[in-house]
């Protein structure tokens, strides 16, 4: 069984014939050619598949290709160029927030998201947000400095 | 760590999706938010012959008040409960449970239908269920019906659905009288599931517990609601005293089992400290203190 989707990556529109049992993770690696969405646990434990669905994080290895019919994604190619990082990539550049960079697209994607919902008033409350990402080489402690000072930043700039 | 081959319908309507799960003769699964199906359909430990997405049914994500109950669509998010105001105001114990749901990514896609039906015991959803007294209605090819949540989980992972019914509402009273409440939940890391976990609510008059609501999770394989420990409560007092009495009424209405994470003498003793600590919270946000 194959089944017609459309979905929009990135502001690009991308039509495929897939099988309903294609990770979402899979599709956008192997079907479309966006390898920066990295896949490591594959059971929703390690956050290294994390994108946006319509506007939300979540997990593409814990989502059907089928089920992003219609839908909006953005992945790490979205947020920025290496001539034009956006404001938390800079961030994890400044402060070193990444060694291997294995970890690294799902915790830009979900430092995007936390950015966008919740105050990150403390360190405690951004080690909370990130503890569904797991990092081997950092010890988290430039990943946190990144997204304390994307945090400041945001807060500066806000109305 | 790919799952195996299935079929795949989206329908429309809730009845359509009733349909396709009964047609499939109990191999079906239905899948919500997808948040623990798709785990066990990645590492194969599940192979339906049909996957029965929810995603494209109108109505079935809300969250409104009705009368003095909130009524939940079966669709909704666990973000969606998380972030909502009247959530926040009307259940305060399911308001301050959702930021311990795994994490935001899988809160983001996982939806209260799809805990419910998947009864894990360590989930804080079913526990809330248990808690609130709430009503889960589901619809099968017969017609609709009303399952209380104690009746609801038979054991751990196992609901009393019929294999082609579908949760599609659940309706949480609210406890208009309770003033003071606590959640406290211990997990190995910030977003697992959960070692042990208790909920307690108070009403107080003169000074007096005049009424109590105690649910607890991970410490059987389902959600408890401990009566028992609601009726020591009643007619007293919060303080340090009768705190460490409720720890041991807590203890002794439990026997937890063994498993790879904890020992039962530590869940025993962990659920009591937790208790503990949940009065007193209770009692000091009753008497308009912040904890």
């Amino acid at each position: 069984m194959k089944v017609d989707i459309v979905v929009t990556v990135n502001g690009r529109k991308y039509t495929a014939s897939v099988e309903p049992r294609l990770l979402l993770s899979d599709f956008l690696r192997d079907t479309i050619g966006l390898t920066g969405t990295h896949v490591g646990c594959e059971h929703g434990v390690c956050g290294a598949c994390t994108i946006h669905l319509n506007g939300d994080s979540v997990r593409s290895c814990l989502t059907l290709a089928v089920r992003a019919n219609g839908m909006d994604i953005t992945t790490v190619e979205g947020l920025g160029t290496p001539d034009q990082l956006n404001a938390l990539q800079h961030e994890f550049r400044e402060k070193h927030g990444l060694q291997c960079g294995f970890c690294t697209p799902g915790m830009l994607m979900t430092g995007m998201d936390l950015l966008e919902k919740y105050p990150l008033a403390s360190d405690d409350e951004i080690r909370e947000g990130l503890s569904g990402n797991l990092c081997r080489c950092t010890g988290y402690q430039n990943i946190v400095a990144a997204i304390r000072a994307a945090a400041c930043l945001r807060n500066r700039s806000a109305p | 760590m790919k799952p195996a081959a299935f079929d795949y319908v989206a329908p429309n309507s809730l009845e359509a999706a009733v349909e396709a799960l009964a047609a499939t003769n109990g191999d079906g699964k239905v899948m919500a938010g997808g948040q623990s199906l798709m785990p066990l359909l990645n590492f194969r430990m599940t192979r339906p012959s049909t996957i029965i997405d929810l995603t494209h049914i109108a109505g079935l994500s809300f969250i409104e008040l009705r009368d003095n109950a909130v009524a939940i669509g079966a669709m909704t998010r666990h973000a969606e409960l998380e972030f909502s105001k009247l959530v926040a105001a009307r259940l305060p114990v399911m308001a301050a449970a959702m930021p311990h749901v795994a994490h935001l990514a899988i809160r983001n896609q996982g939806t209260i239908g799809g805990s419910l039906s998947h009864a894990d015991p360590a989930a804080e959803l079913p526990m809330l269920a248990v808690f609130y007294e709430a009503t889960i209605k589901v619809q099968g090819p017969g017609g609709r019906r009303e399952i209380p949540a104690e009746e609801f989980f038979v054991s751990a992972l196992t609901n009393c659905l019929e294999p082609d019914e579908i949760v599609f509402e659940i309706e949480f009273p609210v406890l208009t009288s309770h003033t003071g409440w606590a959640f406290e939940e211990v997990a190995r890391r910030f977003g697992d599931f959960a070692l042990a976990c208790i909920a307690v609510s108070i009403a107080l008059r003169d000074g007096r517990i005049a009424d109590a609501r105690v649910a607890a999770m991970g410490v059987a394989d389902t959600p408890l609601r401990l009566r028992q420990a609601e009726d020591a409560l009643r007619g007293g007092q919060v303080g340090p005293g009768s705190a460490a009495e409720f720890a041991e009424v807590v203890r002794s209405c439990l026997s937890p089992a063994d498993d790879i994470h904890v020992s039962a003498e530590y869940r025993r003793h962990l659920i009591g400290a937790l208790a503990e600590k949940a009065l007193l919270k209770a009692g000091a946000r009753a008497t308009g203190e912040q904890p």
